[in-house]
């Protein structure tokens, strides 16, 4: 029948042949995507299995983009912007957390676990920051396996 | 005679209420059977599956099937009828979306036979007895259609020419879809390009005459928790009115009624889905006061806790439709609860 299967690569086996979760980043361009550049330039340490994309904005991520992501088989989602207050466009962040928050019980009522997607606040000056919150995610997403979507 | 177009109408996993829509044209439906001999339509005319069968393929000048997919029958039926209809229309919002049947969706076979058959308080079933596909007797097998798991559009089944969403689709749509049609088989005028819906480009709210200005909230109502001013938009009354999300075409029906939109129309032209259009727009005129950067997350989720039921209400009519389709289930139970 026709479940959502958007064609996907395997997961990558990481070096120890143990199953690497695919991960979408959405970084906003003023804050967020800064933090990953700095995190980058620092050469910080962290799993390489994300793909970010740069919004110009964490309140551009629309819901339908991260429910696309799942549909194309991501196993988990970060949502990343500025710190409240902090916003470029004064509020987006606001409306951003509130989506966020919706989208997560949304998320559950589809059957998936919650935890799949996050919402975090990463300035510009926090590549560490950013390098945990890759980390941590990635942990996270590990636990929970595979996107039931892609699963068959 | 000869001119006459040939017209089917097919009910799949649906309420009734699109055929009923259909003879609620009024005086019009004498138009439809000058205009139409009608092949086939269950509810309303004697007429056999194997008569369908045995006419040429593409003979039915249109076909319109209302409801959702939802069992091997309804399959077959919408294959046979493809195959000889020159028009299919996807007729309603359970065959554009699923509708109602589509929140099916949320759980699968076993769990829906199991509840009806077995798990009601008025359910006398000791030997647990659920319909099977087919049954022997002693004067022969029995056959019933097989209920699907997943409750399938119409178009994930067979190709759709048109579509008239509408839990029913009003009259004045039907009305100017048939005049369309008879245009075209009597004058030749041109049939709008395949895959059109037969509604507005518009969202709804611009053909709803409420008062709009600034939206912003600070908490959900329902509908009889508060009296509504039948002047102002809903949504800044702060009941959830699906309309910015929903594509124009009924005439604010429900707005005139003094009730919120639930979406039966389905999503804009612009928009793949529904439900998360209206979630988005729904967080957005939550209001933002001076104590915000003080918010945590946690309190953030309180609030928006408020909707009780996202999937439900953003969901109601599409939710075979969206983006991810149906209920998954994740292989291991949550791992840890953030702090
Ligand atoms: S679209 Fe509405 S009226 Fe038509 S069959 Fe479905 S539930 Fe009934
Ligand atoms: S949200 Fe509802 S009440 Fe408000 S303008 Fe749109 S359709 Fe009308
Ligand atoms: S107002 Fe909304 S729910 Fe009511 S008929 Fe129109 S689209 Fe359907
Ligand atoms: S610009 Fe970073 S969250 Fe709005």
């Amino acid at each position: 029948m026709s479940a959502p299967q958007a064609a996907h690569a395997e997961p990558k086996a990481a070096a120890e042949g143990e199953w690497e979760p695919k991960l979408i980043v959405f970084c906003c361009n003023w804050c967020s995507y800064a933090g990953a550049d700095l995190a980058g330039v620092s050469r910080l340490q962290m799993p390489t299995n994300f793909r970010v994309i740069r919004t110009m904005c964490s309140a551009r991520v629309d819901p339908e983009f991260v429910l696309r992501a799942f549909a194309s088989g991501a196993d988990g989602v970060l949502v990343l912007g500025c710190h409240p207050a902090d916003c470029h466009y004064i509020g987006g962040n606001y409306r951003t957390r509130r989506r966020i928050a919706l989208l997560r019980v949304l998320l559950e009522q589809y059957g998936f676990n919650p935890d799949r997607l996050k919402l975090e606040w990463v300035s510009a000056s926090e590549g560490a920051k950013f390098q945990k919150t890759i980390k941590e995610f990635n942990e996270t997403v590990k636990e929970l396996g595979p996107n039931p979507l892609t699963e068959e | 005679m000869s001119n006459k177009i040939k017209l089917a109408h097919y009910w799949g996993a649906g309420c009734g209420g699109c055929d009923v829509a259909l003879l609620d044209i009024d005086e019009k439906i004498l138009g439809v059977a000058e205009i139409a001999d009608i092949v086939f339509w269950p509810i309303a005319v004697d007429g056999k599956v194997k008569d369908i069968e045995a006419m040429p393929d593409g003979s039915i000048t249109c076909t319109l099937f209302n409801g959702a997919v939802r069992n091997s029958e309804n399959e077959h039926i919408a294959k046979l009828l493809r195959k000889k209809s020159a028009l299919m229309v996807s007729f309603g919002s359970c065959a554009c979306y699923g509708g109602i049947p589509g929140l099916g969706n949320l759980t699968n076979r076993k769990e829906i036979l199991d509840l009806v058959y077995t798990g009601l308080p008025t359910s006398d079933n000791v030997e647990k007895v659920i319909p099977q596909p087919a049954t022997h007797t002693k004067d022969g097998e029995l056959e019933l259609p097989v209920l699907y798991d997943t409750v399938l559009t119409l178009d994930q089944v067979v190709d759709v020419d048109y579509y008239m969403p509408g839990c029913p689709p009003t009259t004045n749509l039907i009305n100017e879809f048939l005049g369309i049609v008879e245009k075209h088989v009597k004058e030749g005028a041109p049939l709008p390009p395949k895959g059109a819906v037969i509604a507005s480009q518009k969202t709804l709210c611009d053909e709803c005459k409420r008062k709009k200005s600034v939206k912003k909230i600070d908490r959900v109502y329902l509908p009889h928790e508060i009296p509504i001013d039948p002047e102002k938009c809903m949504l800044e009354q702060g009941i959830i009115c699906l309309g910015s999300s929903t594509r124009a075409g009924c005439g604010a029906k429900c707005l005139e009624g003094n009730q919120p939109c639930r979406g039966c129309m389905g999503p804009t032209a612009e928009v793949l889905d529904q439900g998360g259009s209206m979630l988005s727009a729904l967080a957005s005129v939550y209001k933002v006061d001076e104590k915000e950067a003080l918010l945590t997350e946690e309190n953030i989720a309180e609030l928006m806790a408020q909707v009780k039921d996202p999937m439900g209400t953003f969901y109601c009519y599409t939710m075979p439709k969206s983006i991810i389709k149906r209920k998954v289930v994740e292989k291991k139970k949550p791992v840890k609860k953030e702090a």
